[in-house]
């Protein structure tokens, strides 16, 4: 179970991105994923932001849910206010996925398939996953309220306070 | 003869590999390396970041005064930069345009779990004149308009602004109107939320025997916002 996570600006600039593994059921809060995959999960948030363009109209919410997918990978998206994206993209076996149609991949092991159906991104579109992902999103969005009401903060700016990370780490731990 | 001399030079440099300082024969300037990063935060003596800061206000926490005071200090400053009244008013706008974009998402995140981003033009417009209002000022605005003439102009009317408390106006800039500040929050918080303005300025109400303070904020919004704003509506959305 792996995540990776990103925040989007206005012009869909990145501007903060990290990855994680899951803490709860055995996790070690690593990401494990594999060389292709760093790339290729950047290309799938940025597809899944014109999903995000369709929708934010006709949605009030500022959680928008699970708007894609692709393979394995399910992309949860919290949109704010000022037209910020949060993009959360979860993984439960990102050692099987095949990015390719090569046959480079090695087969699916079946010790971590089979330890992956306790866990949230297994369900994408269950409750219990929704009301983690949106926990998750409401704690990272306060930080983000407390970073951009830096009056030093501008618009699109690139976000490195260290503090931040941890404090999205936290969140991570605590809730997915 | 030099020229002979210089072409015997330049045959002998690209007979030998370049060596990586040698970049005068050439026209590209190989890139220094990136520096490494260097984290140049620092913390206070308490260890305590802008993350411990709680987001949610005490009641009425700034002082009047205190603000007058910044404001003043702040319109001398744009007055001395500037040679004309809408030269100051764009200035002001300008200085107020950061604070709207940030204080629609303090003011989304303070409404709590049932916050909803406004989507369509009437949902932003009552944002503006009931949340921002009371977020800023303590109280709603005292109306909201439509023009008659243009589909997509709105007015908002506050009868006393209390950013022009303790500002008075020189007989020769009487069209200058410091509420342009407000007019820049304003404009901050529709481009951040999507609706794009051709600009939000303020304007003097003229001949309110009651209220001689009285302030109208324009909002011209661009013509692609009504035509969205038109197409959900169409769709039933």
């Amino acid at each position: 179970m792996s995540y990776y996570f990103t925040i989007i600006g206005t012009r869909d600039n990145p501007l903060f991105e990290v990855e994680f593994g899951t803490s709860k059921v055995g996790g070690d809060g690593i990401a494990h994923f594999r060389d292709e995959a760093k790339h290729m999960n950047q290309f799938i948030v940025h597809a899944a932001l014109d999903i995000v363009e369709e929708i934010q109209w006709t949605n009030k919410d500022m959680y928008l849910k699970r708007i894609d997918s692709y393979q394995n990978n399910h992309v949860h998206c919290f949109l704010t206010g000022g037209n910020v994206k949060f993009m959360l993209l979860m993984n439960p076996d990102p050692m099987a996925t095949t990015y390719s149609a090569y046959s480079t991949s090695p087969p699916s092991r079946p010790s971590t398939a089979r330890q992956s159906t306790t866990l949230l991104a297994a369900s994408p579109n269950s409750q219990a996953t929704e009301e983690a992902v949106r926990a998750f999103m409401l704690e990272v969005y306060e930080h983000w309220v407390k970073c951009i009401m830096n009056p030093f903060y501008q618009v699109n700016q690139v976000v490195t306070s260290p503090v931040f990370q941890n404090r999205v780490g936290t969140a991570a731990k605590k809730y997915l | 003869m030099p020229a002979p001399t210089t072409a015997t030079a330049t045959a002998t440099t690209n007979n030998n590999p370049p060596t990586p300082l040698d970049f005068k024969e050439s026209d590209t300037i190989p890139l220094p390396p990136p520096k490494p990063f260097q984290p140049s935060l620092r913390h206070p003596a308490s260890r305590k970041s802008i993350y411990d800061r709680a987001l949610s206000r005490p009641p009425s926490s700034t002082s009047l005064p205190a603000f007058a005071h910044l404001f003043n200090t702040l319109i001398t400053y744009h007055h001395a930069k500037s040679a004309s009244v809408s030269e100051i008013e764009g200035r002001l706008n300008r200085a107020g345009y950061p604070i709207g974009i940030k204080m629609l998402d303090l003011l989304l995140y303070r409404q709590g779990g049932k916050a909803v981003r406004p989507t369509r033009l009437l949902d932003l417009l009552q944002f503006v004149h009931g949340v921002l209002w009371r977020g800023l000022f303590g109280r709603a605005a005292d109306a909201l308009e439509q023009s008659t003439s243009k589909r997509e102009e709105y007015m908002i009317v506050d009868n006393e602004p209390v950013v022009n408390t303790y500002i008075s106006i020189p007989k020769e800039m009487s069209q200058l109107n410091c509420a342009a500040f407000v007019a820049g929050i304003i404009e901050g918080v529709c481009d951040a939320s999507g609706f794009g303005t051709e600009g939000v300025s303020a304007h003097w109400g003229e001949g309110d025997e009651m209220w001689p303070g009285k302030t109208i904020f324009l909002l011209r919004f661009q013509e692609k916002v009504v035509e969205r704003e038109e197409g959900i509506k169409a769709a039933g959305g």
